[in-house]
């Protein structure tokens, strides 16, 4: 248990790097709670000491904040977070069925960790890609268009510590690292995965074919002058 | 007459490394930027103004009249936030338009910025998005790299600065005074307006806060021109959108076309509803945008026209739910969902969509009780405008639009269950056809 475990010089000097970059140093504390739990797996009561005192803030005001927001975790996580979107949406297109197997799969309800502690299952709300629903969230990367024998394989592939892609993004790492890029920091992953694919790209494939495509900027400017006296 | 569909924003995603800057600069990006350099700072906001920009968050409040609100007489710094929090049930265009344009977004930040003369400039996107983030942090870094922001903007002796700012996961941070308070480091609830951000906004000073689509469209605008934005879309809706079709539909995905595109015709491009599958309701705009049937396939997806419908455009979040689907059981999950999000400051949407939440739930099981029917909509008009913000407002929608169009289903769950009259599996994306 690392709840009074101490943060680290490199930890805290990266939290006061985070309070440097706002023009108001209380604006940090979101980071520096996302660092917090990438430095000690969880939402500890160090972490919110040390919060406290790089922002000259109480401990409750700290704690007020870190209890508000779902995305942090007051109980140890596993390696991996697996979210499945149970939102109407992708609960419809098959996210409930998805989320009942992962549960049996794992031996877990909703927002527990499986004995191996590899993976902690969660409900999440609406994750913004309904275009691929039903979508699972591993460490907030996305996996698209799952089905219940999908979404097992991938996190029978994290348990047995197999190199798991996104169908959107980067090599998943682990929630802890996630939580440090979420907080503040690159971690050289951005070139991994493509720009888009699949549903991202329909409009503009159907456009292509049909050679469509926006008016050509030149032409509406040589019909008109722009109204807005501009004078370059 | 524009094309069907009008990629601008999406218009470079299926190019290779489209989110770097030697991409973004190969197709004329930052352009937009050089001559928003050259030109006044109220020249932008006309520019803006004159162009019919209207917020496309949701809300449709034209940007560069919020851009004029910003009182330049006011000693205090002036700041931009880009509300990147997309969150709203169904809405996914802002996502895959940062992960694959970011710079687009980070120009359209700096002559914002130059535009409301602010020297400090955030984009708040939500946390759950890891690989968004990070390409927001790689396409600000680059951009300090190249000179478009920092001090003395390629000699322009303006200066800025951009932070990527990520959330910790709460719906109500996409209100834009939750917003603030939620970047000030503190719980995100929304304020009391007035006074309305732009006199007293992040850190009590003059702040705008956009869209990510509506601050995205701008380098366009100041590159082409106000009428070349507005030779798209309506007279009232002008310019290009992305809409994004989700749910039973044969070719789900985002569409970036011209405002006042139809259903049918959106439908159409890709193929209709999903085999064997019949339209029965849709939201146009996210759950928080009252449902429409199959009746209303024709309408323009425009602000106008939509109101005039009974809805509200939104944020162009097409969900698309066919005769599989229990309207009950979608209005239930929904409303659990504002329960979850309700941020507790006042009593009509904390208490009531507990209430709402479980009265749906007992429907749900078939155990509906006489009488709840008129218990939801007596709660919905008590929570309908005396919330403190828009959330509560929000979760009244579905309720009393699917009431309207699907009452029989709400009565019918006086004696049966949800799952008997509309078996869960047979909705799913991997059903087999006819189940």
């Amino acid at each position: 248990m690392t709840d009074l475990e101490q943060l680290d010089s490199k930890t805290l000097a990266e939290m006061t790097e985070l309070a440097d970059r706002y023009p108001q140093a209380r604006s940090a504390l979101l980071p520096m709670l996302h660092l917090v739990q990438s430095a000690q797996g969880q939402i500890t009561q160090a972490g919110i000491q040390a919060c406290a005192d790089a922002l000259e803030l109480t401990e409750a005001e700290v704690s007020a904040v870190a209890t508000f927001y779902t995305m942090y975790k007051r109980r140890p996580m596993g390696k991996h977070h697996v979210g499945v979107c149970t939102n109407t949406l992708c609960a419809v297109m098959g996210g409930d069925e998805i989320f009942d197997r992962l549960c049996a799969h794992l031996d877990v309800g909703n927002d527990e960790t499986s004995e191996d502690g590899q993976i902690t299952l969660e409900k999440v709300e609406c994750n913004a890609a309904c275009d691929f629903a039903p979508v699972m969230m591993v460490n907030w990367e996305f996996f698209d268009n799952q089905t219940p024998e999908s979404a097992i394989e991938v996190v029978d592939d994290l348990r047995a510590d197999k190199p798991v892609q996104s169908t959107r993004g980067a090599t998943i790492t682990s929630w802890r690292e996630a939580e440090r890029v979420i907080g503040g920091f690159e971690d050289g992953l951005v070139d991994e995965g493509p720009a888009a694919n699949g549903a991202s790209l329909a409009g503009l494939e159907i456009a292509a074919e049909k050679g469509w495509a926006a008016p050509a900027m030149d032409a509406a400017a040589k019909k008109a002058k722009p109204a807005g006296g501009t004078d370059d | 007459m524009t094309d069907t569909l009008t990629p601008v924003l999406s218009a470079n995603w299926g190019d290779e490394r489209a989110w770097t800057l030697a991409a973004y600069t190969e197709r004329g990006g930052y352009q937009g930027l050089t001559k928003a350099l050259a030109m006044e700072p109220d020249a932008i906001i006309n520019e803006v103004k004159e162009s019919g920009l209207r917020g496309r968050g949701g809300a449709g409040f034209p940007t560069g009249m919020k851009w004029g609100f910003i009182p330049q007489d006011n000693p205090n710094p002036k700041y931009l936030v880009v509300n990147a929090d997309e969150s709203e049930p169904g809405t996914c265009k802002d996502i895959p338009l940062m992960m694959a344009n970011p710079h687009v977004l980070v120009e359209g930040v700096i002559i914002a910025s130059r535009a409301i003369r602010a020297n400090y400039a955030f984009i708040y996107v939500r946390g759950e998005v890891l690989h968004v983030i990070r390409r927001l942090r790689a396409a600000v870094r680059e951009a300090y790299e190249a000179g478009h922001l920092g001090k003395d903007i390629h000699g322009s002796g303006y200066d800025l600065d951009l932070v990527i700012h990520a959330g910790a996961g709460a719906y109500i941070c996409g209100e834009e005074t939750a917003l603030l308070d939620s970047l000030e480091g503190r719980r995100g609830q929304p304020r009391l307006r007035p006074p309305f951000p732009a006199v007293a906004g992040l850190y009590a000073s003059p702040t705008v806060v956009n869209n990510v689509e509506s601050v995205a469209s701008v380098p366009g605008i100041i590159l082409g021109g106000a009428d070349w934005f507005g030779s798209m879309g309506t007279e009232k809706s002008r310019g290009h959108g992305i809409f994004s079709l989700s749910g039973h539909v044969a070719k789900p995905g985002q569409y970036e076309a011209p405002f006042g595109i139809t259903l049918r015709e959106l439908l159409d491009l890709g193929g209709g509803m999903r085999p064997g599958s019949e339209l029965k309701f849709w939201t146009p705009g996210g759950s928080s945008t009252p449902i429409l049937t199959a009746e209303h396939l024709d309408v323009p997806l425009d602000f106008e026209a939509v109101g005039a419908a009974g809805s509200m455009l939104g944020t162009r979040a097409l969900q698309i739910f066919d005769q599989t689907t229990s309207v009950v059981r979608a209005v239930l999950r929904w409303t659990e969902f504002y329960k979850h999000e309700s941020c507790g400051k006042c009593t009509p949407c904390r208490e009531g969509t507990w209430w709402l939440a479980q009265t749906l739930r007992r429907m749900d099981q078939g155990k509906g009780q006489p009488g709840d029917i008129e218990l939801l909509l007596d709660l919905c008009d008590n929570i309908l405008g005396r919330a403190f913000c828009a959330l509560g407002d929000g979760a009244t929608s579905p309720i009393t639009s699917a009431i309207e169009y699907f009452r029989e289903e709400f009565e019918a769950s006086m004696t049966t269950p949800s799952w008997e009259l509309f078996p869960p599996s047979a909705s799913t994306l991997f059903a087999k056809e006819g189940v």
